[in-house]
């Protein structure tokens, strides 16, 4: 569980509760068969939707098609029952099971496609099943009637019984959703949905988060559309793969508040039986009408509310509370160290690294080493290949040659947030920052990135805000920080994860004066407390104060190393910075 | 003569499948605008296709002011004047919803207003849909010209085999063209097109420099409604469709953008022909339910095996 999850949950717990007991006690004195079945039905589309909102909404991955999930969950139970009479009591749990097995298929490609790819692949899944059962014949499949044992086959002439049923479904889901949003499944999700990169520098495996995710929502949509089917007694492949099904889903949660667990809940409890009751009063009327209402009701609500209703309404009325203060955890062990390396061996030994962008050989035969406690400059004019050289050394970019071992394991060739498990630390040129979660929840997904338990990951990410001196914005959103303390973010959440070795691309980048010797104060403290660190930087006097040592690349290649004094009276790096003329005029004056 | 046979229904699909994929060439080139450079994900585009089938419908036939043109150029000059209907109808469209969810409004937001854009075009697709019901009835309609009819025959090639060319599909099919290129000329050279692509790719950078983006935004959404209106009163002329068509092609469009590779307007119509084509060819072996699916499949393995789709170059930037 995550910091501050016990009274969260228990506030949402209740509220669960209470709306429950309500709706049942509604639907207990409803003898309208009709209505019976909106009742019925709003359950199942706020589970539906939660199913979605656990995938899009908290883990940001939009898909268009859940309609694959719940079609799948619809057709297995009714399949197994028409076919081999199996219950539908059995079924649905079946079901779930296939729709876990299909989130497995489906994820397993597709999660190599990002942004409007994915979106727009997930379309195209339920809508080749459609075609697909058509052709094999599935146009429309009946539930049997069952005159002997009905209450064995999931079949209730008391309606309620199909309500309650349904009502169980959505606790089940909310419950997930609510675990989901307090550990640090839900950190990791939101983390993936504000900037990936970012989320796996930071040691959070992206693709295995998103292939639960995916899991957990296939698993809940197939319950969803089993239990739907059985209260429908039919199915056709429109009606459970159709393009207006996965539209639903979508709907109703962007509606009630995406990224909310709330937010399907309010979403179906309000849309599902406006359509149906435009539909019953004035579809008979003038065929289309509904349609035009119910697009007309939508379109205003986004207008007004963009996020959704949830958050409209929680924004508007009520007053966010201060933020929780860090708890202080009294005296902060200092975090393990590993042991001692062997004398005279480096830290980090990068050999003959290269990688070509077509062309362009951005960065060509590298060879370096940094030595344990060490700061080493990587300086070099625009376009020398310093950034792509850190993304080589993490994982984000994968090298054509070339080795690069820290402590003696080879780094290359593994995934990012592989290499940030090894204890390597990374911050960005421009600040990747999760802008909507608290500083302290930025600076825990590092700790959590490196497989810490909550209570450590916790007394992790405290101790790293002490380090950079930003405990007292610890409740504070990101997106509300300045860029000195953005960097300090950053440069915290690196260091929650206990690394060995910080790769620091341009923290000073943009900073004044006097903000730029802050964080160099911060990196010579983290230098004492025995943080070996690599950092890319312009500016020269900055650098002259902090580095040990200097790499100069220019043009992918190293033109120079060694310490600060000597590289600057390097020939060939004055020439790399200020031209050949500049040299040959500065000879001269020397002369 | 079973090699007969087979040579005529592969030289059929052949000239099919260029035919037809070039007007969804087209279709997919007015998406191509709006979703693959301006990023909208815009889920009413099929009933952009429709509006522009009715209006083509109702200007040539009937008691339509372009009635007197006849059966044979009344549906193309119909075709081709649904644009500035449409055009106008986009515009607006954009003006007072899609505005407010898109472009610089959501730049730099958490998910890019793609939330909102769904709920929003999700919404006007849903009212176009059924006003379309209310205003035009549910009775398939269709632009009738017996050019649909005829048909050219090219050959005999090969013992028997001969090459069936519709002539209405034919002249739909050079129309799509003249206008592709005719746009393609207009983005890459005119002023429009430059602040287009600059309003696209960096919004806020493209104000500093004095564009207009909220208006540049505003022609482009106009026009890539205006193109995929065209495209819809060329199919109109050899197709039945009702107030639900958009339905159909909605998912082809968005097939065709993405395979062409995003961002690229040649690439679109590239995406467009060779959905075209799979459909085509698909009908030789599969049996008639299972083309559509096909369509997906190939669609699906494209975009696996090559996430920046068929034609596209750059891939994303790590």
């Amino acid at each position: 569980m995550r910091q501050g999850a016990g009274p969260r949950l228990k506030k949402h717990l209740t509220a669960l509760a209470v709306v429950s007991v309500v709706y049942l006690g509604i639907s207990a004195f409803v003898t309208n068969s009709y209505y019976q079945l909106i009742l019925t039905l709003v359950p199942i589309w706020a589970a539906f939707g939660v199913s979605w909102n656990i995938l899009s909404g908290y883990g940001g991955q939009l898909s268009f098609g859940h309609a694959s999930f719940f079609g799948i969950g619809a057709y297995t139970v009714t399949l197994l029952l028409v076919h081999f009479g199996l219950t539908p009591w059995l079924g649905i749990p079946l079901a779930m099971g296939m729709g876990a097995v299909a989130a497995v298929v489906i994820g397993t490609p597709t999660f190599r496609l990002r942004g409007h790819y994915f979106a727009l692949s997930m379309l195209a899944y339920p809508l080749a099943i459609l075609y697909f059962l058509q052709y094999l014949g599935y146009q429309e499949v009946s539930f049997p009637m069952q005159r002997e044992s009905p209450i064995l086959y999931m079949e209730f002439s008391d309606k309620r019984i199909y309500t309650l049923i349904a009502m169980a479904l959505l606790i089940a889901s909310v419950i997930v959703s609510l675990i989901i949003e307090n550990t640090r499944f839900g950190l990791a999700l939101l983390a993936i949905r504000q900037n990936e990169l970012a989320a796996e520098a930071a040691g959070i495996d992206a693709r295995g988060w998103k292939m639960r995710s995916l899991i957990v929502s296939g698993i809940i949509a197939a319950a969803a559309g089993g239990f739907y089917a059985c209260v429908l007694l039919v199915v056709t492949p429109d009606s459970v793969f159709g393009m207006i099904v996965s539209a639903q889903a979508v709907v109703v949660t962007l509606f009630g508040g995406v990224a909310s667990v709330w937010g399907p809940v309010i979403g179906a409890a309000i849309l599902v039986p406006l359509s149906e009751t435009l539909q019953a009063e004035l579809g008979s009327v003038l065929p289309g009408i509904q349609g035009v209402v119910y697009g007309a009701a939508i379109i205003a609500i986004m207008m007004w509310s963009p996020d959704g209703l949830f958050w409209t309404v929680r924004d508007r009325w009520f007053k966010p509370k201060a933020p929780e203060p860090i708890p202080d955890l009294g005296h902060l062990s200092p975090p393990p160290r590993p042991a001692k390396l062997a004398a005279g061996m480096p830290l980090l030994k990068v050999e003959g690294i290269s990688r070509s962008f077509g062309g362009l050989r951005a960065v060509s035969e590298v060879s370096f080493s940094i030595g344990e406690g060490e700061i080493l400059g990587i300086i070099g004019p625009n376009g020398a290949g310093k950034t792509t050289l850190f993304n080589l050394l993490n994982g984000v970019l994968t090298a054509d040659e070339g080795s690069a071992e820290l402590a003696g394991q080879q780094m290359l060739g593994r995934k990012t947030f592989e290499v940030c498990r090894m204890g390597i630390g990374r911050t960005f040129q421009v600040v990747r920052s999760f802008p909507r979660a608290p500083t302290i929840d930025n600076v825990i997904v590092g700790a959590y990135g490196s497989g810490l338990s909550d209570q450590d990951a916790l007394a992790s990410a405290v101790r790293a805000l002490h380090m950079v001196g930003l405990q007292d914005q610890a409740g504070i959103a990101a997106g509300q920080l300045t860029n000195k303390q953005l960097r300090l973010m950053e440069l915290a959440r690196a260091l929650a994860g206990n690394p060995r070795l910080l790769l620091l691309d341009e923290t000073l980048a943009g900073l004044g004066r006097d903000e730029c010797n802050d964080v160099l104060d911060v990196l010579a403290r983290l230098r004492d407390e025995g943080i070996t660190i690599c950092i890319i930087e312009h500016t020269m006097h900055a650098m002259l104060r902090i580095a040990d040592r200097f790499v100069v690349l220019d043009h992918g290649r190293v033109l120079a190393t060694g310490l600060p004094r000597d590289v600057v009276e390097d020939d060939a790096v004055i020439e790399a910075y200020l031209g050949k003329k500049w040299l040959a005029r500065q000879k001269a004056e020397a002369a | 003569m079973d090699a007969e046979i087979l040579i005529e229904n592969v030289l059929n699909a052949l000239t099919a499948g260029i035919t037809i994929g070039c007007i969804y060439g087209l279709m997919c080139i007015g998406l191509g605008l709006i979703f693959g450079i301006m990023k909208i994900v815009n889920f009413a585009q099929g009933e952009l296709l429709m509006l522009g089938m009715f209006t083509s419908l109702y200007l040539v036939t009937g008691g339509g002011v372009l009635a007197f043109l006849g059966p044979y150029v009344g549906p193309f000059v119909g075709a081709i004047l649904a644009a500035p209907v449409v055009f106008i109808a986009g515009a607006l469209m954009h003006k007072f919803l899609i505005s407010r969810v898109s472009g610089l409004r959501t730049a730099g937001s958490a998910d890019e207003g793609h939330f909102g854009q769904l709920i929003v075009t999700l919404g006007i697709s849903l009212i176009l849909q059924n006003g379309g019901l209310i205003l035009f009835g549910s009775t398939p309609e269709t632009v009738k010209t017996p050019l649909s009819s005829s048909a050219i025959l090219i050959g005999p090639f090969y013992g028997d085999a001969t090459i069936f060319l519709n002539k209405a599909r034919l002249i739909a099919c050079g129309v799509a063209i003249l206008v592709a290129i005719a746009l393609y000329l207009l983005l890459e050279y005119s002023r429009l097109g430059k602040s287009l692509r600059a309003a696209a790719d960096n919004p806020t950078a493209a104000t500093y420099m004095g564009i207009n983006v909220d208006r540049t935004y505003r022609v482009a959404f106009g026009l890539g409604s205006a193109i995929t209106a065209v495209a819809g009163g060329l199919m109109a002329s050899y197709l039945s469709f009702g107030p639900f068509v958009g339905f159909d092609y909605v998912i082809i469009m968005y097939s065709g953008v993405v395979l062409g590779g995003m961002g690229s307007i040649l690439g679109a119509f590239w995406g467009g022909l060779t959905v075209g084509f799979v459909q085509q060819f698909s009908a030789l072996i599969l049996p008639p339910q299972l083309q559509n699916a096909a369509i997906f499949v190939v669609f699906l393995m494209i975009v696996l095996l090559r996430p920046q789709g068929l034609f596209g170059r750059s891939a994303e930037r790590a």
